[in-house]
């Protein structure tokens, strides 16, 4: 049983849930929204700073939420930076993919770093566990929420 | 008569009949099923409870042998059908001692019924700047159908807080009550925390302050211990049907004849009416004025089998069995590290609600959902009270008349695989 659990609760889960990256609230941001999940009562901020030619120059959140949807905003936090508006919403495609499928894409998109890949891999765990699923997702709806200009999503 | 709190102090006093639970488990077909290769440790009754198998049969024998519409055909399979259901009417209002069955509304469920006395006594009886007061124990279903009554009629909502354990602020309860107060709402037994709501005391208080009407969410009390809506006093009392072992979709409101035959009708169409014209029509008297529509006809049979299943087990028997798995499950799971119980009130249901310092509730779900163990984590409906005790959520066990002191073992064993897994 533990070894099933050691799939979706990896080190580095574990790690990033309980000491998250770039959990802050930066001055200089310009786009946020607050995520929010009702079945569960998990509440994130995520904040960007885009750059004038709509590149991400920083990225952060801060939050309650379980292991998984902690990392979750963690490594994505890690992943965004220097990414243009379409490569963050492209790579929350991939990474949505790998939540929910065993096999990459067929059409794997080139233009996206594949260490950023990489790192997110460590939460492809949660296929086997699809009620998690909209954990790992939720940070990554508010950055594109925060992205669209809109202020709250709530994933259902 | 003793009163619920009393009961619960000393079940039945000396005839308790004892629960044999090897028979009751072998009744809920479900419990012999695995999950994950593991047994089934079903606690979540307090969100559903499972169903024996005579609730089952007695469902699918009334669609094999006796099913039509109720209360119309002159055929034999209505009448069939109709006893049936109207037995199901004379059960429910035995089992609340009400006085008649005429007492008796069937709903969709226990929202369903506040929401009904919420709009009825809304339309009929309630005025702007009348006062209701709900307590902070309560569910989201006896928070929303009042705030929505309060924006529509511009009643005023005011809300009896909590102490730190989770009992109720019985003081500033009174201080609430007022010259304008005209209905109380209250929770029995607290659906997140387990703390049974000193409920015959609040109706007291209500009354001797003038015409106050009280309404009881009694969803996590009925299916627990003996309830008698003329002992407490209440004017309405209300339960689901699948958390007392019965199926969903049905639910029972209790109203006093006069409160009811004083409220104008909830939803309109078949059934509720006497007479029916372009011009006018009139309505039929309490319960089936509340009753519009084809009703719930076979899980009605399915909520006469498991109330006739539960008085043949008898209330004390279970109320002791479940107490001695909450003094049993409270014992155990304070001996865990780190581990905190939230609803410490002197007086509870066998609901344990807690914390882990190391883990959030929903991990801890997902793992024990890998050993088999299912229950609860998140707010439980029940946000302010999350709220209250500085919590996003917390892990529920919920204990049913099927549960043995085994169960509670393998969800300490599972919270040690938590630890194992989060430090």
């Amino acid at each position: 049983m533990l070894d099933e659990l050691r799939e979706l609760y990896q080190e580095a889960i574990l790690d990033h849930g309980k000491n998250p990256r770039n959990f802050r609230h930066p001055d200089d941001a310009n786009r946020s929204a607050h995520g929010h999940n009702p079945v569960c009562g998990d509440t994130l901020f995520v904040y960007l700073k885009l750059d004038e030619e709509g590149v991400i120059r920083d990225c952060a959140f801060k939050g309650k939420g379980c292991a998984i949807s902690l990392a979750s905003a963690s490594l994505m936090t890690q992943s965004l930076t220097g990414l243009t508006e379409k490569q963050a919403r492209a790579l929350f495609e991939r990474f949505h993919w790998l939540c929910t499928h065993d096999e990459p894409p067929e059409d794997e998109t080139e233009d996206l770093d594949p260490e950023a890949i990489e790192r997110l891999e460590v939460l492809s765990g949660v296929r086997e566990f699809p009620v998690r699923v909209k954990c790992a997702t939720l940070a990554w709806h508010t950055m594109t929420a925060a992205l669209d200009g809109q202020q709250e999503v709530s994933t259902e | 008569m003793t009163t619920m709190t009393e009961a619960i102090k000393s079940p039945g006093a000396n005839s308790v009949k004892a629960l044999d639970l090897e028979k009751v488990r072998a009744d809920f077909p479900i419990l012999q099923r695995e999950v994950y290769g593991r047994p089934l440790v079903y606690l979540d009754t307090a969100a559903s409870a499972q169903k024996p198998r005579q609730v089952i049969e007695a469902m699918t024998s009334m669609m094999e042998q006796s099913y039509a519409n109720v209360h119309r055909g002159v055929h034999r399979l209505s009448q069939e059908a109709t006893d049936v259901f109207e037995s199901a009417r004379e059960k429910a209002a035995r089992l609340l001692n009400a006085a008649s069955s005429d007492e008796i509304v069937f709903t969709r469920g226990a929202t369903e019924a506040i929401n009904l006395v919420a709009f009825c006594c809304g339309e009929g009886l309630l005025e702007a700047g009348d006062e209701v007061i709900i307590t902070a124990l309560e569910h989201h279903s006896n928070i929303v159908p009042w705030q929505m009554l309060r924006d529509r009629k511009g009643i005023v909502l005011k809300v009896v807080p909590m102490l730190e354990d989770g009992s109720l602020d019985l003081e500033a309860y009174r201080g609430l009550l007022g010259e304008r107060t005209r209905m109380v709402a209250t929770t029995h037994i607290s659906n997140a925390l387990g703390t049974i709501a000193p409920v015959k005391e609040i109706i007291a208080e209500a009354k001797a302050r003038g015409d106050i009407l009280v309404l009881v969410d009694g969803c996590q009390a009925v299916p627990h211990c003996r309830v008698d809506v003329r002992d407490l006093g209440a004017d309405f009392y209300t339960f689901s049907g699948h958390k007392l072992y019965g199926p969903s979709g049905i639910g029972v409101l209790y109203g006093r004849k006069e409160v009811l035959d004083a409220l104008p009708p909830y939803q309109g169409g078949g059934e509720m009416i006497s007479s029916v014209t372009f011009e006018k029509s009139s309505w039929k008297a309490a319960p089936h004025r509340f009753e519009a529509g084809t009703p719930a006809i076979v899980e009605a049979a399915g909520l006469a089998a498991a109330i006739d299943y539960l008085e043949a087990l008898d209330f004390d028997a279970i109320q002791a069995h479940e107490q001695g798995l909450l003094a049993y499950a409270t014992d155990k799971l304070s001996q865990i590290e780190g581990l905190r119980i939230l609803g410490t009130a002197p007086e509870k249901a066998a609901i344990v609600s807690f914390t882990l310092e190391s883990a959030h509730p929903h991990d801890i779900g997902t793992i024990l959902d890998r050993a088999g163990v299912a229950v609860r984590a998140g707010h439980h409906c029940a946000q302010p009270v999350m709220d209250r005790l500085g919590v996003a959520a917390t892990v529920r066990a919920s204990f049913g008349l099927y549960n043995s002191e085994a169960e509670v073992d393998a969800l300490a064993a599972a919270l040690l695989k938590v630890k194992e897994l989060f430090g």
